[in-house]
């Protein structure tokens, strides 16, 4: 049974793709260069004094602050009174291989589109569920150590905090709101696209015609 | 005994009856001051005009002139409420006005100006929120950039004129801004006898040119005139485009006490300026050099300049909209009288003159006037409406008039409290005035304010010119002293909220706290430092007695309203420094010892840490 089920696994993995499939890893691979025009996270925080808000904008390669570049300039003045780490675009290795690794996952999913085999574009989609995952709790531990590693020296002192990543927060007198952007979305796509190809293929796989009826003659 | 007894009792009597009508027959001061209406719905819609919300912004804005704090002063319409004061003529401590190297030097030796006659920059005869320019008594006119509400340059004291009262109004391009003499003296400036007045005494009138691009001032012509007072101008628009119109008194040629001497002629004159054609004198090489400038005679120069006759002792001079008449009022009659531009014209071709002065051809005043309108008592400014509405402020009569053009009806007046003196009306000098709001700026408050002690503040009040009758709406309580205000559109003034990095080219200006601290050069020092949420960089530097210090500080914030000060203590300086600001101060480290420096303008929570130390050893 086992054997006969790894067959026929192994049969799937080497079939062909269907047009429909090919067509899904295309728009896919159109999405992952969108991500390089959209942020893919967004903070935007409210105080009195910031009835506008300060926003900052992170993208693959990039942090881009509201205002022309003026709130990040603002968030750090306000953040060095706790002693936290200046954001600066120097700090996150992310913006050295992430836009790398999206090009080459793109590639990857234009290569699994015309090679045309389940198992190309299996591996392609693993790898892109990885790369988000890491790429989420690698957002999550930035954003962690930002709020834990404060100098000790610092001018206002408060106890280490997390944060948000998703959803709204109060922070002293800051209503923080964090939540994913286009870019974030884009990706989310490609993964269902992704999903959906493979599913895609699997339903729509030639089947055997009742082989079990002639074995048991 | 019976007529001793009865005596005292027929005097008392006789004293109870005399109390007694005499309390009667004292007249007892009106009950009501003059108000904005006597029921209550009146003050309530009064009320609503006026009231702009917390959060919400004003519709005008009004720059009145300081007079002679030297500062002009930004109100919001219809609030009144005071925004802010620019600096221009006076150190200003809340700003580092007059403290920093730039600001002192514009300034020069005068620490106060007389300003008088805002003026903003017109395109076509409307404003357009660029530039406003502000004269002054010291034979000076200055600059405001609106892009930042900073004074950007002083022109002045211009050589030959003398008293820079009738200025700075300006041409419908900008082409101009003008300037005359108040107090006649010898041109060129020299010490002659008072008895030599009426011959050796002269008038200026001058024409600054400002370039078109930058708004930079700088002196284009200079009329030589008779040894009047020059008070009052107004530039000519669309159909009178081209000429300018000053007022003048004491066509007396008189001394001693003007009062009485300079007011016995029934007319005066109006003096009307062809300025293409002073342009065009200029351009050709004519006039001689005096005092450095070029001066033109027009005894020389034909078709420079004519007089036109106009009731005695006119103070105010005012160009209608569609510049077909010129309003000019005597500040000594019940009258006001619009001249027809084009019978000025004719006139002028058919040489229809009554004689000279000086050379300098006198109109006829039956032959140029089409009206006199019977306004009433001490008429000194006219502003305009939408709709063809004249109004005119009534010095003695303590009101507004208003009127129609064309048919010379008066058909309102509102009073003033008290003594109005010059009136701005919304937009009211330009070819389209708004209409909507009026300002009277008054010369007395007679305590119609909170007992604030002898020196009285002056009244401004607000009146709703948007329907037929005119309607007083508030009384605001201006810093001393407006003369003229102008009144424009709030959009149309789009200024910055801070200075951009990139536009910043100081030669000394630095962004990184790398670059902070002290350079040496014999004995003068310059300490490059940067401010910014909550420190100076550096904290402290060490010089020696006797170095002359050149202290340029950046403010590197790129935030709204942060913005930081630097007062060093014993040394009289104190700069305020705006977001993407770089300011220079230098001074020679007279006094040793230890002194510190610290943020004068609040900017933080921390803003009480923000200070550091000068060791001059």
């Amino acid at each position: 049974m086992m054997q006969t089920s790894l067959r026929r696994t192994n049969r799937f993995l080497q079939e062909p793709i269907g047009l429909a499939a090919r067509l899904m890893l295309l728009a896919a691979a159109v999405l992952l260069v969108a991500t390089y025009f959209f942020p893919l996270w967004n903070l935007t925080m409210f105080a009195p004094q910031y009835p506008g808000g300060l926003r900052l904008d992170i993208y693959s390669y990039t942090l881009v602050g509201g205002n022309q570049g003026q709130d990040i300039t603002e968030i750090n003045v306000l953040n060095h009174y706790i002693g936290m780490h200046a954001l600066v675009n120097e700090s996150f290795s992310e913006f050295q291989w992430m836009p790398f690794v999206i090009g080459t996952l793109g590639l990857l999913v234009l290569r699994a589109a015309v090679h045309g085999t389940v198992v190309a574009l299996v591996d392609v989609t693993m790898l892109f569920v990885y790369f988000g995952a890491f790429s989420l709790w690698s957002f999550g531990y930035k954003l962690y150590v930002y709020g834990h590693d404060l100098a000790p020296d610092a001018a206002v002192k408060v106890p280490p905090f997390m944060p948000p990543m998703f959803g709204y927060q109060q922070i002293a007198n800051f209503e923080v709101y964090s939540y994913p952007r286009a870019g974030s979305y884009a990706m989310f796509a490609v993964i269902a696209l992704l999903v959906a190809a493979i599913g895609w293929t699997w339903w729509s796989r030639p089947r055997p015609e009742a082989p079990v009826a002639v074995d048991r003659g | 005994m019976v007529g001793s007894n009865r005596t005292p009792w027929a005097a008392l009597s006789a004293l109870v009856l005399v109390t007694l009508v005499t309390a009667q027959c004292t007249p007892s001061q009106p009950t009501a001051r003059p108000g904005a209406g006597g029921t209550q719905s009146d003050l309530a819609q009064a009320a609503i005009k006026t009231y702009v919300a917390p959060g919400d912004l004003d519709e005008y804005y009004m720059f009145a002139s300081g007079g002679h704090s030297g500062n002009i002063y930004v109100y919001g319409l219809p609030s009144m409420r005071h925004l802010s004061t620019i600096p221009v003529y006076a150190p200003y401590p809340a700003t580092g006005y007059g403290f920093d190297d730039d600001s002192k030097k514009m300034l020069g030796d005068l620490t106060w100006g007389d300003a008088h006659h805002p003026a903003l920059s017109e395109t076509k005869g409307d404003y357009d929120g660029r530039w406003l320019f502000i004269n002054e008594m010291n034979g000076r006119i200055a600059r405001i950039d609106l892009r930042d509400f900073k004074t950007k340059q002083i022109l002045g004291p211009v050589p030959n004129l003398h008293g820079n009262h009738s200025s700075s109004f300006v041409t419908p391009n900008t082409e101009y801004a003008m300037m005359a003499t108040r107090f006649s003296r010898p041109v060129p400036q020299r010490a002659v006898g008072i008895d030599k007045y009426a011959t050796e005494y002269k008038g200026i009138i001058a024409g600054v040119k400002i370039d078109p691009v930058s708004g930079e001032m700088s002196l284009g012509w200079q009329i030589l005139m008779p040894p009047f007072d020059y008070d009052i101008g107004d530039a000519g628009k669309l159909v009178s485009d081209g000429w300018m119109f000053f007022t003048s008194y004491n066509t007396e040629r008189a001394t001693g006490s003007l009062e009485v001497t300079a007011s016995q002629r029934d007319r005066d004159y109006i003096a009307a300026v062809d300025w293409r054609a002073a342009e065009k004198a200029i351009a050709e090489g004519k006039g001689e050099m005096i005092g450095g400038v070029r001066v033109l005679d027009p005894a020389k120069v034909p078709g420079l300049v004519y007089l036109m006759p106009c009731g005695k002792s006119p103070h105010g001079v005012d160009v209608s909209p569609d510049g077909k008449w010129i309003i000019g009022s005597g500040k000594l009659q019940g009258v006001t009288t619009a001249f027809n531009f084009e019978k000025v014209q004719t006139a002028i071709r058919n040489k229809d003159f009554a004689g000279d002065e000086d050379g300098i051809p006198v109109l006829k005043y039956e032959s140029i006037k089409d009206a006199e309108i019977a306004v009433g008592l001490g008429p000194l400014h006219t502003q305009f409406g939408p709709d063809g509405y004249a109004y005119t402020s009534l010095f003695l009569d303590s009101a507004v008039a208003k009127w129609k053009l064309g048919t010379w009806e008066v058909v309102d007046k509102v009073p003033m409290s008290y003594n109005i003196g010059h009136l701005a009306g919304a937009e009211g000098d330009t070819v389209s005035p708004d209409g909507n709001y009026l300002v009277g700026l008054n010369k007395l408050s007679h305590g119609r304010h909170l007992n604030v002690g002898p020196s009285q503040p002056e009244s401004s009040q607000l009146v709703d010119i948007s329907e037929e009758k005119m309607k007083l709406l508030y009384d605001a309580f201006t810093e001393p002293e407006p003369h003229y205000a102008q009144i424009v559109k709030a959009d149309k003034i789009k200024p910055i909220e801070v200075y951009p990095k990139d536009e910043n080219k100081h030669p000394l200006a630095i962004w990184d706290v790398k670059d902070a601290g002290v350079t040496r050069n014999g004995n003068r020092v310059t300490v490059k430092m940067i401010a910014v949420r909550s420190s100076f960089s550096p904290t402290s530097f060490e010089i020696r007695e006797g170095d002359i210090v050149t202290v340029a500080i950046t403010n590197i914030e790129q935030t709204t309203d942060e913005l930081h000060g630097w007062g060093l203590l014993d040394y009289n300086i104190n700069l305020v420094v705006d977001p993407g600001e770089t300011k220079t101060v230098t001074f020679t480290a007279k006094k040793g010892g230890v002194f510190a420096y610290y943020c004068t303008n609040f900017c933080s929570a921390l803003h009480q840490e923000m200070q550091g130390y000068m060791i001059v050893k």
